[in-house]
């Protein structure tokens, strides 16, 4: 997302570092990172693995855990489309199959020009206005094409 | 000052609910009117969401549906002195949705400004802490016991003997955990609570950890919930700031503070283990129990982790008293139960009420059927491992124990409503899909067995040896319930085998003569 600054050592060990004296710190962590530079660079595994006292490979773990947790940086913009029953009932699986097919993206794919990453999320509690979305952290309800199609050149604009 | 209420929770947002309110300021500012904007939660009428309110002498007067561009008409039929418009619902409280609710829980949702200590106090707030300070921890835990409130999170277990069990395990400390991890689809209760009413959270967790000997608390918020991490944030600095949080919480001397945290979209850390993982930084892999969380929980101490609505519902329980609670609800189904009513339905919202309303009656009566107009088919109770009942059985009356008898259960409250253009078999389908996602990977029957549930389910709708294929489903999905660990894998198979047991037809679509069509 636009805002996050280029991959830097220096700064993801500040970024460790502030928040070392929290009980359980690797969650609040890997969000910060991911806030600062888009993503979580391969290069922080090792880095928060020695700062945390656990292998490489349980940081690994960690990491790839988690849903949320990019490992390369998305699109200028993302848009989170719900997936889950209540969305369903509302048709929101032919209304972001067809979308996908317009835009010619695959689920978790990030347009050519870097404009749009389109994710799946399951439920954002939005279900008495279901389809639900997320763009860019906002929430969007009784999502249909019209609203998706504005979304993606919205995007492209900005 | 004119009052001008317009929601901030996440549901009004994303209707518009923003620029709805830049609308009114842009509006206001032009007429030369003076108004005093208060962001309060959703009044759970969220059908009508954006729903502005004005405070007039005669109550609060609610608009529904406010689109930016019904504003300027709203000022000209004098809405700021509750004028009437062809939006207007007239007095909030009079209206049916609201009016025939028994709102316990969710009391001050919607009505105050969530933010703001002294409107929380003007409402009632902060009495239940009064009183656990007055009666001391062991009376604290016998009224949540008398009371019969059981955990909102799904399964159901007395909070008090929980409470209890962690008060009575010797420790050096002890913590509170809310699960804020409401990943189930059709439920949104726990959001628009720390939307609407973030001190009742506040205060809850605090009442628990005085009542256990805690001095640490964590909320665990799923990570889909920005605007409600925004508000819980301003909240607990407020708390902290008014001396509700810190070393002497409302000068009793009593040591508590609350940490926010943030999950990272995986499903599975809505179980408590798994939560209690992801909390400690690791992998949300599920723990084996025992031994419980209320003996070795966070950081290998005893831990209360409870879900938002139990902790949010100890103020009134203290407050009124347990007795009190206790005097609603059915059979060992005690007090209250937020429902939120969901999907394809026409008023999707919360409604509090005792337990005891038939499945029907909240459908039908309450939701007023199918956005769509067409037939109920369906209604899957309790979220993605939630059993899908259908209209045959909309006699069973909500509660924990009824929902039992027919191999459903009530979870949090949750219900999604389908109409007859649902294909059961891809529900199922899904359903399996979505627990191979989001199985963490400790049990095989979950891990695997999810897996080879969406290929035999594939196998089945395009007509493959289907009666051998069905039982073959059916065989894994008793061992991914006897095999699994929590209730990811463990309950998983609940919707799939509801949709075997009551649509079989959707299942033999292939091999159906096609004199049916």
């Amino acid at each position: 997302m636009s805002g996050a600054v280029p991959w830097n050592e220096a700064r993801a060990q500040e970024i460790i570092d502030a928040h070392l004296g929290l009980e359980g710190p690797a969650l609040p962590i890997l969000h910060a990172i991911q806030e600062e530079f888009g993503y979580v660079p391969e290069a922080v595994v090792p880095q928060l693995a020695q700062s945390l006292n656990i292998s490489r490979a349980e940081m690994h773990g960690v990491v790839t855990f988690y849903h949320d947790f990019r490992h390369a940086p998305a699109g200028r913009h993302v848009l989170k489309l719900c997936r889950a029953e209540s969305c369903q009932s509302m048709g929101s699986e032919k209304i972001a199959k067809d979308f996908l097919e317009r835009i010619k993206l695959e689920w978790g794919g990030t347009a050519n020009d870097g404009s749009l990453t389109v994710e799946a999320i399951y439920c954002l509690g939005l279900c008495a206005h279901s389809p639900g979305a997320l763009y860019d952290g906002e929430p969007i309800g009784r999502v249909d094409a019209e609203i998706l199609d504005e979304l993606a050149s919205e995007a492209q604009k900005s | 000052m004119t009052k001008v209420y317009v929601p901030r929770d996440m549901a009004a947002l994303a209707v518009g609910a923003k620029r709805v309110l830049a609308a009114i300021e842009k509006e206001a500012a032009a007429r030369g009117e003076t108004i005093q904007i208060i962001r309060n939660g959703s009044r759970g009428l969220l059908w009508l969401e954006p729903l502005v309110e004005v405070e007039t002498p005669e109550g609060r007067i609610g608009y529904g549906n406010v689109k930016p561009s019904d504003v300027p008409s709203l000022f000209d039929a004098g809405f700021l002195k509750g004028g009437a418009h062809p939006l207007s619902i007239g007095k909030v409280e009079d209206h049916p949705y609201w009016a025939k609710q028994t709102r316990v829980t969710f009391e001050r949702v919607g009505i105050i400004d969530p933010v703001n200590l002294d409107d929380y106090v003007a409402h009632g707030g902060g009495q239940g802490l009064a009183k656990a300070f007055e009666i001391g921890p062991a009376k604290v835990i016998e009224e949540v016991t008398k009371s019969g409130l059981r955990g909102r999170g799904g399964a159901g277990f007395p909070a008090g003997i929980k409470w209890k069990t962690v008060a009575d395990a010797p420790a050096d400390r002890r913590y509170v955990v809310t699960n804020a991890d409401e990943g189930d689809s059709g439920t949104f209760a726990d959001r628009m609570v720390m939307e609407g009413d973030p001190f009742v959270l506040i205060e809850g967790m605090t009442i628990c950890g005085y009542a256990i000997g805690a001095s640490k608390g964590f909320i665990y918020l799923r990570a889909e919930y920005p605007q409600c991490a925004e508000v819980l944030t301003e909240a607990l600095e407020a708390a902290r700031k008014g001396g509700w949080l810190g070393p002497n919480v409302r000068g009793s001397g009593f040591a508590f503070d609350i940490e926010l945290r943030i999950g990272a979209g995986a499903y599975v850390c809505g179980e408590e283990t798994s939560l209690l993982e992801s909390l400690e930084g690791h992998r949300g892999i599920v723990r084996a129990k025992p031994p419980l969380p209320a003996h070795v929980g966070f950081m290998g101490r005893p831990t209360v982790v409870n879900n938002v609505l139990t902790l949010a519902t100890a103020p009134a329980i203290l407050a009124k008293g347990g007795e009190y609670y206790a005097s609603f609800g059915v059979g060992r189904s005690r007090g209250t139960m937020p429902l939120q009513i969901a999907g394809n339905v026409k008023f999707g919202g919360l409604y509090e009420t005792p337990f005891g309303l038939t499945l029907g009656e909240i459908v039908n009566d309450i939701g007023g059927g199918t956005l769509s107009g067409r037939p109920v088919r369906a209604v899957q109770c309790g979220g993605p491992l939630g059993a899908y009942v259908p209209p045959s059985l909309f006699d069973t009356p909500f509660d924990y124990e009824a929902f039992q008898k027919h191999d459903s259960l009530i979870g949090h409250g949750g219900l999604v409503v389908f109409d007859d253009t649902v294909d059961m078999a891809q529900m199922a389908r899904f359903g399996m899909e979505f627990c191979a996602i989001e199985s963490c990977g400790k049990c095989t029957p979950c891990r695997i067995g999810s897996t080879r549930g969406v290929e035999t389910i594939d196998k089945i709708v395009e007509g493959v040896d289907v009666e051998a294929n069905i039982e073959l489903l059916s065989d894994l999905c008793n061992t991914m319930k006897f095999g699994s660990l929590c209730a990811l894998g463990g309950f998983a198979p609940y919707p799939v085998e509801s949709a075997l047991r009551h649509y079989p037809e959707d299942f033999r679509k292939a091999t159906l003569p096609a004199a049916a069509e």
